[in-house]
């Protein structure tokens, strides 16, 4: 056997992984993604081996529930023969361990930088040069967007190719976040960091991404979480979805210009948030979720509190839909605006909620559950047209599917555990790899992470649903107007902090 | 036509009328309060993840303090988080509580610059840079502009360019990367203008103080006119901030 079969959220020896040839290793991955369309990259990166570089490759099997993990070392100076010629979803991956170790590919078609991080092999590469795609024609001309843009977002630059109106094509130029994250949880030794660095990776998914570092540390420490514990991150992962899906449903009727729907939707975020508050103290749910602890219990008077904000949000809100979705002029532009087909949505690696909208289920919910998810038996909303109108339409369903899983699940509150039975977090195991998936609001988070021989961090890797779903949205906007893409982009409303790490 | 007007009369009255008042509702980790009991103070001080707690006296600095609460839980009887939001204040010094103090946080009326009442007190264009942030700070910038806390109603505006701006507002704790468009940005904006803070990460740079893919040099350069902490900042906070430092006092 060439590769290990591990679960989500389950440690094994970094020694158990089988360590084959690059030629085996190539075979066996792209082929394990060619040939199923069940099948999915969620991780592959390297890590520095003495003076080589390991290369660790995930696949995720939607249907069997498993994640197959196989390893390779390479030498730097060796040219290899690029996964991303077989299978484009690997494409991002091959550009990241190029710019952080200078491994060379001989076919790699679209070798860019990714986020210039401060440790990246070569130090020529900086922001002000990035080697824009450009096309020499007297009829077409070029758009710069960015870095910083008109409204009060993060930056990242756009460089657009048009044909009049038209857009021909776009290239995303992202880094300006880049913070080091991946290094710092290296370094920095108290877990209240580590759950800090977590929450800040983006902070409109501090949750999603704090749920999978809590379930990485107590992998490798072995612990096993409570019943409470699982109850209070699958509250807050549903409640972070509704917060988000509503606002963003407020942030698309801006784009289009309709003023109710922008005000109402966005006054219908403040109750969900406000309750977010209520529980813990932080309208984003920042200090929350810490690994081995239930910090801040759901009690009884919270559930009460939360079905009264659930009962006064929902009938606002029906009305609200209902209104959006039957006015024509709303309507005729969201719809077959900024297309991705289901082929270039799989063909790509696009997760989440965006991926869906275009036919591709795909749902940590459903494929690789944690915490209450398997009692909830998601069901994953699929759209067909990929389309604008499928992202926004999408949010909506979800949040009627959320508001239903937080009614069934504050039905029956959990006791908090007796705190003085816990068990204390035991240090993380010597030698270990354990890789964590949570599907966030916006899609499925990666959280991959390595231990030495003392159990110290080796390695972390962090895959924000964004690391692809950029590619998404660049691909969207093809043959759209320009002044469709501010409405592409919020129907995608992307982590530039998650992706630039 | 008559859905639309069934729309708004559910919707009741959302504004907010008084943003210097109202209330928070829950627990909020607004302006801490430090007791003089005494208690392990190592202990304290080393359980902080961001290094905002010193002691004796024992105090907390605000602009590196995440609002975590942890100290708070482990030491109920020693520290204890109020809801009070008004925490906005124009001197970096004025960000670090002591055991003992009671008093509200205000911005110094003999530290803000003599043009900025008769300049901003009534409008005030600001350009947000975010350079690092986390999408937090800028998710309740936005915040401010919904329609409960409107801040729109006092004359403040966010603009889509640095020419029409009066100050830039940054958050994040800087970036390399972004280090030269935040450059590029306060130097187009016209003078007099302002600078301020927003968020934890802006001011010290937060859990990400130290990273090497920092560089916080462009604070060294220029005088801060306003730091507003939070991680992230509440919207009641960044409001009465900018009232703060840019309304006429009686
Ligand atoms: S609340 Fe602030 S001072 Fe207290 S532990 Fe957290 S970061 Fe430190």
């Amino acid at each position: 056997m060439h590769y290990l079969t591990i679960k989500n959220n389950q440690s094994v020896p970094v020694s158990d992984i089988p360590e084959v040839s690059y030629n085996a290793f190539l075979v066996l991955n792209t082929g394990m993604v060619v040939e199923s369309p069940g099948r999915h990259c969620v991780n592959y990166f390297g890590y520095r081996d003495d003076e080589k570089i390991k290369l660790i490759c995930c696949i995720a099997g939607d249907l069997d529930h498993v994640i197959y993990i196989s390893s390779c070392l390479v030498d730097t100076h060796m040219e290899l023969a690029s996964f991303t010629a077989k299978n484009l979803c690997f494409e991002k991956f091959e550009r990241e361990i190029h710019e952080n170790f200078g491994l060379k590919y001989s076919d790699h078609p679209w070798l860019k930088p990714v986020r210039y991080s401060h440790d990246r092999f070569d130090k020529s590469q900086t922001m002000a040069n990035y080697p824009f795609y450009s096309i020499d024609s007297e009829e077409l001309h070029e758009v710069g967007v960015g870095p910083i843009h008109a409204g009060v977002i993060e930056p990242g630059h756009f460089r657009f190719i048009c044909n009049g109106e038209q857009i021909l094509h776009l290239e995303i130029q992202l880094g300006y976040q880049h913070r080091g994250i991946e290094k710092l949880i290296l370094e920095k030794k108290q877990l209240n960091q580590l759950a800090t660095l977590a929450e800040n990776i983006a902070g409109d998914t501090a949750i999603g991404h704090s749920v999978a570092f809590a379930h990485v540390w107590e992998s490798l420490c072995g612990f096993e979480t409570s019943r409470d514990i699982d109850f209070t991150r699958t509250v807050a992962l549903e409640l972070e979805r509704i917060a988000i899906h509503t606002g963003d449903l407020s942030a698309v009727c801006t784009d289009i210009a309709y003023q109710l729907g922008s005000s109402v939707f966005g006054r219908l975020r403040t109750p969900i948030v406000n309750f977010m508050q209520e529980w813990c103290g932080n309208r984003l749910s920042k200090g929350l979720i810490r690994p081995g602890q239930n910090k801040i219990p759901f009690t009884q008077d919270l559930a009460k509190r939360l079905s009264e904000v659930l009962d006064t949000f929902e009938p606002d809100f029906t009305e609200m839909n209902k209104e959006l979705f039957n006015m024509p002029s709303a309507l005729s532009r969201f719809e077959r605006t900024g297309v991705v087909s289901v082929e270039d949505a799989s063909a790509i690696g696009a997760v989440g909620m965006a991926a869906r909208a275009s036919g591709v289920t795909r749902d940590i919910r459903l494929s690789h559950p944690h915490s209450l998810y398997p009692e909830l038996n998601h069901e994953p909303i699929v759209k067909r047209h990929g389309d604008v109108y499928s992202r926004v339409a999408i949010r909506r369903k979800e949040v009627f599917q959320s508001m239903k899983y937080l009614r069934t699940l504050i039905a029956n509150v959990p006791e908090p555990s007796d705190s003085t039975n816990i068990k204390a977090l035991k240090s993380p195991g010597a030698g270990l790899l354990t890789i964590s998936l949570v599907e966030g609001w916006r899609g499925e988070i990666c959280h991959c992470a390595i231990t030495g021989s003392n159990g110290e961090l080796k390695h972390y890797k962090i895959k924000d649903p964004s690391f692809h779903n950029w590619m998404a949205l660049a691909l969207s906007v093809r043959n759209n107007e320009i002044s469709d893409f501010p409405i592409c982009n919020k129907s995608f409303n992307l982590s530039y902090s998650g992706h630039d790490l | 036509m008559f859905n639309n007007l069934s729309i708004l009369y559910h919707q009741g009255k959302q504004f907010i009328p008084d943003v210097t008042t109202a209330k928070v509702p829950g627990i909020f980790h607004g302006r801490p309060v430090i007791s003089m009991v005494k208690v392990d103070e190592i202990e304290l001080k080393e359980l902080c993840p961001v290094n905002a707690i010193s002691v004796n006296p024992v105090s907390i600095d605000l602009g590196k303090c995440t609002f975590c609460g942890e100290c708070a839980m482990r030491f109920p009887e020693k520290i204890s988080f109020t809801t009070d939001y008004k925490i906005s204040v124009n001197e970096r010094k004025s960000l670090i509580v002591k055991e003992g103090d009671e008093k509200q946080m205000t911005v110094n009326p003999d530290k803000v610059r003599k043009e900025l009442h008769s300049l901003f007190g009534r409008s005030l264009k600001l350009r947000q840079v975010s350079a690092g942030g986390d999408n937090s700070c800028e998710w309740e910038l936005n915040a401010s502009n919904n329609v409960q806390f409107d801040l729109g109603r006092f004359g403040i505006e966010f603009v889509a360019s640095p020419r029409h701006a009066d100050g830039i507002v940054i958050t994040g704790p800087i970036t390399e990367n972004m280090a030269e468009a935040l450059q590029i940005c306060y130097d187009a904006t016209p003078d007099p203008k302002i600078i301020v803070l927003v968020g934890t990460d802006a001011i010290s740079g937060g859990i990400f103080d130290g990273s090497p893919a920092i560089d916080r040099s462009f604070l060294d350069k220029y005088p801060i006119d306003l730091y507003i902490p939070g991680n992230p900042a509440h919207p009641l906070t960044i409001i009465n901030g900018l009232l703060d430092l840019t309304r006429k006092r009686k």
